[in-house]
């Protein structure tokens, strides 16, 4: 069975993050770019299952030329072929999701796991919508994952605790942290991983379904008031809190 | 035949959500300010706070229902929706960005070929078209985008939009009674998280750092919730050394939360600690480091030891509670 994982390249959380000239961007120069974290937590499912039942673990990005260094990073770490789908436009997520669909088609896999989301745009949107266009199951944000046969069951994580999913495949999952614990890539791997071929391909976008009109700095807060530097001002604060924040 | 906003709410245990009142209020301002009509829909099996919706605007609620919807079902909620959205004529549809919310609306965009809008913080009107914008890059860039496809998904984020209430003359129910539900996909089993009150859905928050120097003192932070009736919080670092459970984590790779109220007690103020909690209204941070990066955003700040601060605090809150 062939098992596909998708995953994308995005800024460092850490990098600082200075908006373009343009107001359309962000400043690439001097941003450290990796893995997306989330599908770190997807490859590593893909090689655990693919232990279990056999197979072959395909990694696909779609994005500019520097996306290839995460294809790497996923070949390093086990992955067995890696697919580049070349582009360097806006990506808007609804043609992320048919481009990756189409992509999924042609392999004809069954399982798919992908992050929850990309720490970039922070969409939440593109295992949904991919599994939607295929017409497959899918379960986001899993902190649990077990194949049996066809069936799927997953642990989700909702708002004050988990939902046990049950499904079936073909399917697309959607990794939380918490799924997995990722390995990391032997000095093997990482040799073995630099001479494996990418396979490039190019992709379409046509009609986004979302402009973006621009990007910008969040309104900066008022710096806040230091009251104090010891117990004495806790009478001082519960009044603030009450009277003028009334939010106790 | 004029256009529709198509308002979906989410029920758990039977019970409209807090944060489904925030989506109808604001679906309302959208359907004066458009002229468009609007239309609430709900999927369960027994709903019982329904009535609650009428002094908020609502005047009809469509319950579409079914006795084996009364968890979540990503499959059926998804083709009901479609066909509800289709039937209405319904072009603009807007969730709340739950778990239930963002699982199913870009599930029902593409049945659409829409886009989706998600984790709006703010959604404006210019001209006839709307302008959402959300956090990007873990909240350090806000992105202002529209819709161009022909049917516009939207979520917004919880706990930003306020619920204002709007009496209506009446109030009815639509229930409408679904005979066949797909269930390939079906939640089978919730587990709760030990039965207190989960950081994404409180108003208040009292989270937790390293800077409490180990488990033995989360109690302190657990008075302060009690007192409070708030959910306790806490950073990665004191989930990652085991000290609290990871459903508490606030963050990137925790929740994001927007409460009323937020307090950072020996929270370094990480910008991934950051993305999850900025949006909240008030902040309060108790740090012994008067350089740490939490007091740039934080409302009120207090420079010193949080152990000795914290049982003074529940005291005094105690007090005026009383
Ligand atoms: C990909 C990625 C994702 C991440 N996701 C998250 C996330 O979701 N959530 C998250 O929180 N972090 C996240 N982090 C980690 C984040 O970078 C920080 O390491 C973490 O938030 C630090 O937690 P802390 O503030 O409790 O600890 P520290 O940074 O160690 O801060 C402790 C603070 O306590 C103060 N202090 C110490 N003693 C006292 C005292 N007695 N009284 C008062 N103050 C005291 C110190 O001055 C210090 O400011 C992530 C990191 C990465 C790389
Ligand atoms: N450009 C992309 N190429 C490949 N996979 C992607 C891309 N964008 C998003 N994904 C996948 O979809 C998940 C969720 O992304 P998003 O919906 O953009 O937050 C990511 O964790 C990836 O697994």
């Amino acid at each position: 069975m062939k098992i596909v994982v998708c995953v994308s390249h995005v800024p460092d959380t850490a990098t600082k993050i200075k908006i373009s000239a343009d107001e359309k961007n962000i400043d690439s120069a001097g941003v450290s770019y990796v893995i997306n974290p989330y599908d770190e937590f997807a490859i590593e499912e893909a090689l655990k299952t693919k232990e279990k039942i056999g197979g072959e673990v395909y990694v696909v990005t779609i994005g500019n030329e520097a996306a290839k260094e995460s294809l790497r990073k996923a070949l390093a770490m086990g992955a067995d072929e890696a697919i580049h789908l070349k582009y360097d436009g806006y990506l808007d997520s609804l043609n992320v999701a048919k481009n990756l669909a189409e992509e999924i088609k042609s392999l004809n896999s069954q399982l798919v796991f992908m992050g929850k989301q990309s720490i970039d745009f922070d969409n939440c949107v593109v295992p949904q919508m991919t599994a939607e266009l295929l017409d497959y199951n899918s379960i986001s944000v899993c902190v649990s994952f077990s194949l049996d046969g066809n069936k799927v069951t997953c642990e989700r994580e909702i708002e004050g605790g988990k939902e046990v999913v049950e499904s079936q495949l073909p399917i697309i999952v959607g990794a939380q942290k918490g799924l997995n614990e990722p390995r990391y890539a032997s000095l093997k791997g990482i040799m073995a991983a630099k001479k494996k071929t990418i396979q490039e391909k190019n992709c379409t976008f046509t009609n986004n379904s979302v402009e973006l009109i621009k990007i910008k700095k969040p309104a900066s807060k008022n710096p806040g008031r230091i009251l104090g530097t010891d117990v004495s001002v806790v009478p001082e604060l519960v009044r603030l809190l009450r009277e003028e924040a009334k939010a106790i | 035949m004029s256009n529709k906003i198509l308002v979906f709410l989410e029920q758990r245990n039977g019970q409209i959500k807090k944060s489904s009142f925030e989506v109808a209020s604001k679906g309302l301002e959208l359907a004066t300010k458009l002229n468009y009509e609007i239309s609430f829909v709900t999927i369960g099996s027994e709903i019982s706070n329904s009535s609650d919706l009428k002094e908020f605007g609502v005047s009809e609620l469509v319950h579409l229902k079914n006795s084996n919807l009364s968890e979540y079902s990503s499959s059926a909620y998804t083709q009901l929706l479609k066909n509800f959205a289709l039937e209405n004529k319904a072009t603009i549809l807007l969730f709340s960005n739950t778990a239930m919310g963002k699982d199913l609306s870009p599930r029902l965009a593409v049945k659409l070929n829409a886009g989706v809008m998600s984790d709006l913080i703010a959604l404006e009107i210019s001209g006839t078209e709307l302008i959402g914008t959300r956090p990007i890059y873990a909240g350090k860039a806000l992105e202002e985008i529209k819709l161009v496809s022909d049917f516009k998904v939207l979520t917004l984020r919880p706990n930003v939009f306020k619920a204002e209430k709007r009496e209506t003359a009446s109030f009815s129910v639509n229930l409408k009674e679904i005979a066949e539900v797909d269930l390939s996909t079906k939640v089978v089993e919730i587990k709760k998280s030990s039965g207190k009150i989960d950081v994404a859905e409180a108003d208040i928050i009292v989270s937790g750092g390293r800077g409490l120097k180990g488990p033995e003192n989360f109690p302190l932070v657990e008075q302060l919730a009690e007192v409070l009736g708030a959910a306790v919080g806490a950073s990665r670092a004191v989930v990652d050394a085991g000290w609290r459970s990871h459903s508490e984590q606030v963050g990137q790779t925790g929740k994001t939360v927007s409460p009323t109220l937020y307090f950072a007690l020996g929270i370094s103020g990480a910008i991934q600690h950051l993305a999850g909690m900025s949006t909240s209204k008030y902040i309060v941070a108790i740090n012994k480091d008067k350089d740490a990066p939490i007091f740039s955003i934080a409302d009120y700040g207090i420079v010193g030891d949080v152990l000795e601060i914290l049982p003074v605090l529940t005291e005094e809150i105690k007090k005026i509670k009383s």
